[in-house]
């Protein structure tokens, strides 16, 4: 499965950015929880806890903000300047999450914007780098 | 052109169970991996190999009969060096294929306490000539030396042609241009090198900053590079800035190109090298994918057929997607330098 080159209207992202970020934030937060319980998301909470996150979904005008404490991550609003912020369109986290595309070159090539503390931002990176898709039922979706 | 050569291991980068397995999956001979701690030269947060990891990688790998390396290249430090003797411990009880080593101390250890563990020299190591490959054979027992990515494909032959230890060579990635080791210029930064700390450039150092205009990079306060709109960026590496030089500002010490020997491979295979490897622990497992796809294509073409062989376009196009810069260089292998 390869994701097309595609970019969400302009139309999109001024109607999704009218409405609140709180469903999909949510959404985030309970699957990042979820997959951390099961030992899918390998990751080591004593790195991230007291940070705030923004993922920014450009395309679609969202931003999604959470936090992270010694256990779980939670919904949180983070203010203009968050501990670390990712930008990049739809298809673009999609890629990277799917591992179809590196987020270095992504960021190589400017379609990965990261923000703030960018030792945070590599713990992340290499947080879901280092997921093993091929131990979930998720695995026939990833590219490699 | 005799063909009789063997083909040279495809020895890919592991930071992550994940591109452990995308490198096996995809070809690689060989892995290479490194603890989570500064006895490895990629020591990046959040990078590399637990216990639990480790194990289940190596016992993915052998199950596909491929070998794995453990990288403990860097120097140990100061007063405690009982992590890096616990590492090689470690990697002695993992039951890896070989241990990459830059420290002699450290080679001298692994020799003594576990006579039957293969040693590899690293690329850390800055050993470029034969004689210092040979007398760490004499007294250590190296089956394998790295070669800095310094030296021209002539003399890669030379020290093929005199020595009984097999030679690594760097196919692709990024380049560090200073005899691999010798670099102080991430130490006059930041106070942490590739060879103390295990990490070039540490991420804690570095500041992206965002203007209207430009991205900035900076490490440790000190300007990089600026990047204007959809122009590509790069690591903030020290060697890889854009500085002003009397006037000039460029690339004063080396460009932000990635290495990518595929045009030479067949004259790679016919000196005789043994291994060819790949750069990037630190880089994700769809990079380890498409390099180790690409790489082990191009491999099997030259080894079917040096004489007809030539880079497909579509071997090119998927790596320098990947390349830092985007650019590709045959590095120092084919200067007129002798
Ligand atoms: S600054 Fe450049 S040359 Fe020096 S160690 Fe880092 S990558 Fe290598």
């Amino acid at each position: 499965m390869r994701i097309p080159e595609l970019t969400l209207p302009a139309s999109m992202a001024s109607l999704l950015g009218r409405l609140p970020a709180t469903p999909p934030c949510w959404a985030l937060v309970t699957t990042l929880n979820q997959l951390k319980k099961r030992d899918i998301l390998p990751a080591d909470m004593s790195l991230l806890a007291g940070h705030s996150f923004e993922v920014h979904v450009q395309d679609a005008g969202l931003r999604l903000g959470f936090s992270a404490d010694e256990e779980n991550f939670k919904v949180a609003s983070v203010g203009d300047t968050p501990d670390l912020r990712l930008s990049a369109n739809l298809a673009d986290f999609a890629r990277m999450m799917l591992r179809e595309e590196d987020p270095d070159t992504l960021f190589f090539n400017r379609k990965l914007i990261i923000e703030g503390d960018t030792e945070l931002g590599l713990i992340v990176k290499n947080l879901l780098d280092s997921v093993d898709w091929s131990s979930t039922p998720l695995q026939r979706f990833m590219a490699v | 052109m005799p063909a009789t050569r063997p083909l040279p291991e495809l020895v890919c980068p592991a930071g992550s169970l994940p591109a452990l397995k995308a490198a096996v999956d995809n070809g690689a001979d060989t892995v290479y991996l490194g603890l989570k701690n500064d006895t490895n030269a990629r020591n990046f947060a959040g990078l590399n190999f637990d216990d639990r990891t480790a194990r289940e990688g190596i016992r993915y790998a052998h199950q596909h009969e491929r070998k794995v390396l453990l990288a403990i290249n860097t120097y140990a430090q100061g007063g405690d060096i009982s992590r890096w003797h616990r590492a090689i411990d470690e990697g002695a009880d993992l039951g890896v294929d070989a241990i990459i080593l830059a420290d002699i101390g450290l080679m001298e250890y692994a020799r003594r306490r576990y006579p039957e563990l293969r040693l590899h020299m690293s690329v850390q190591s800055s050993a470029t000539n034969y004689e210092a490959i040979n007398l760490a054979q004499e007294l250590f027992d190296i089956r394998r030396a790295v070669l800095p990515r310094v030296l021209t494909l002539d003399q890669v032959k030379q020290v093929i042609d005199h020595t009984r230890v097999e030679i690594e060579v760097f196919g692709f990635g990024s380049l560090c241009v200073m005899v691999e080791g010798r670099c102080l210029l991430s130490s006059y930064a930041t106070g942490e090198s590739p060879n103390s700390h295990g990490v070039c450039s540490p991420a804690k150092f570095v500041r992206w900053e965002h203007g209207s205009q430009a991205l900035g990079a900076r490490l440790n306060g000190i300007l990089i590079d600026e990047y204007q709109q959809g122009e590509p960026a790069g690591y903030p590496t020290l060697c890889k800035g854009r500085f002003e030089v009397e006037g000039d500002t460029y690339y004063a010490l080396e460009e932000p190109t990635s290495l990518n020997v595929m045009a030479m491979l067949p004259q790679i295979i016919d000196i005789g090298v043994a291994a060819i490897k790949v750069e990037g622990r630190q880089r994700s497992p769809a990079y380890v994918a498409q390099v180790t796809r690409t790489l082990r294509e191009a491999l099997d073409a030259a080894g079917r057929e040096p004489q007809r062989f030539s880079v497909k376009p579509g071997w090119t196009q998927a790596l320098s997607k990947l390349a830092e810069g985007q650019q590709q260089t045959l590095g120092a292998y084919n200067r007129p330098w002798k």
